[in-house]
């Protein structure tokens, strides 16, 4: 059957304000007792190659934005979607680290599998819808090319804003993805 | 038969209504200004990365979690100020209850102020309150936490401008394109009229819908006051000519 008119509105969104702290990382506000362990707080856990995501929020005048909270969704190594959430708070310098695997291909609409992705969400004061947004990665650039999202991106210019950068350091395996939410080399930020 | 009519294939989300939200920027709200996206959000549809969702057992609860009253106390008191419970409905846009989810509150204390680090009003700390708390839905969709009243307080944006009493909410649902942050309002509060951020929602209908209602059936006499405030997540698309194993 046609769908029907659905009969109620989704809550429109607020901001997360400035004191999102209290309720989504509560141990940085010195909160112990109630709400603990932060949730997400941590490597993330999964099955995979264990990776670093890190990287800076700005704003449109390229300030950091420190007040951010970003969260992490993605699949394990296999394509799976198990519970592999992440949360973390943006420090002074605007800057997030995740501690998390390397996510495999997932099926996506167009009945091909997607580029190796992560989403991620971001709150903050200012931000009055939480944005979703992608990580793709730069060494899985023939996957990135048949890829069905960023494909959808017609300016081509604009999808290496959702390409992280590898470095191999220490023996760790750093991908570092700065979020821009506005200006010139805006992040493609999604209508999902 | 399977067919995909539309961008998400079978069974996606409704699209946003963005209308029905605040827009990205809303200039009386002036920290929106250099943190709102300008270029349009590109429409994605939902894959299985978006249509999937963490899920959170009731083992992550801490036994105080809903009972903000109580649950940062010092010394063994109550926090300070007029009691209250806040219980409500998750439902999604079908009006189907959401069940199993996860809901995270947090608020300034009964003088408007928060316990953060970078909070400046001048309202004294109650050593007793903390001021956040989580609770998880039951099988009809329904969460409760015991709390005190948030004070309304003043903030750095026009130049007296004061936010109305409120408390902030995160909900899951049971996918990412479900998850939503937002704020509930007390009815009968003339300042939500008066708020840039409430405000920033155009529509004064979907303003209504972040204000709780006072529930003097669910007051517990001699004790606390209630609230009711329902939240509505994005709801699914039937499946043409299939039935789905979720139920339509």
């Amino acid at each position: 059957m046609l769908n029907k008119l659905p009969p109620l509105k989704e809550s429109p969104s607020q901001t997360a304000g400035p004191y999102v702290h209290i309720g989504l990382t509560p141990s940085l506000e010195r909160i112990t007792e109630a709400n603990v362990p932060d949730l997400g707080a941590g490597p993330v856990p999964g099955f995979g190659p264990r990776i670093i995501v890190a990287g800076r929020v700005f704003d449109g005048s390229a300030a950091p934005v420190s007040d951010a909270v970003v969260e992490l969704w993605q699949a394990d190594a296999d394509g799976n979607h198990g519970n592999a959430f992440g949360r973390v708070a943006c420090d002074g310098t605007g800057a997030y680290r995740f501690d998390t695997v390397k996510p495999g291909r997932v099926g996506g609409p167009d009945g091909k599998l997607m580029a190796p992705h992560l989403t991620l969400w971001i709150v903050a004061r200012g931000i009055n819808i939480g944005l979703h947004t992608r990580v793709y990665f730069e060494d899985e650039a023939e996957a990135n090319e048949t890829d069905f999202v960023l494909n959808r991106i017609m300016d081509v210019r604009r999808r290496k804003t959702l390409i992280a950068v590898r470095s191999d350091a220490d023996g760790k395996t750093v991908y570092t993805f700065d979020i821009r939410l506005q200006g010139g080399d805006e992040t493609v930020f999604f209508d999902i | 038969m399977a067919i995909q009519p539309f961008a998400g294939g079978e069974g996606g989300f409704y699209a946003r209504d963005r209308a029905w939200h605040p827009p990205v920027a809303s200039p009386a709200y002036k920290s929106t200004t250099l943190r709102a996206p300008r270029h349009a959000l590109l429409s994605l549809g939902q894959t299985r990365s978006e249509l999937t969702g963490p899920a959170f057992g009731h083992d992550i609860l801490n036994p105080l979690d809903n009972d903000l009253i109580r649950n940062f106390s010092q010394d063994g008191s109550d926090a300070i100020g007029q009691r209250l419970v806040v219980y409500g409905q998750i439902m999604d846009e079908n009006a189907r209850p959401v069940p199993n989810t996860l809901v995270e509150f947090w608020q300034a204390n009964a003088g408007g102020r928060y316990r953060h680090k970078r909070e400046g009003y001048i309202a004294a700390l109650d050593p007793n309150f903390g001021g956040c708390g989580r609770a998880i839905t039951d099988a009809d969709g329904y969460y409760h936490f015991r709390t005190i009243k948030p004070g309304a307080y003043p903030w750095p944006n026009g130049g007296n401008d004061w936010r109305p009493a409120h408390i902030h909410f995160s909900v899951f649902g049971h996918a990412f394109a479900q998850r939503l942050i937002t704020q509930m309002y007390f009815e009968g509060d003339p300042m939500i009229w008066q708020d840039p951020i409430a405000l920033s929602i155009p529509d004064r209908t979907a303003v209504e819908q972040l204000i709780a209602r006072l529930d003097r059936h669910n007051t517990t006499p001699m004790d606390t006051l209630a609230y009711r405030f329902d939240i509505v997540l994005r709801g699914r698309r039937s499946t043409f000519f299939e039935n789905r194993v979720e139920g339509n």
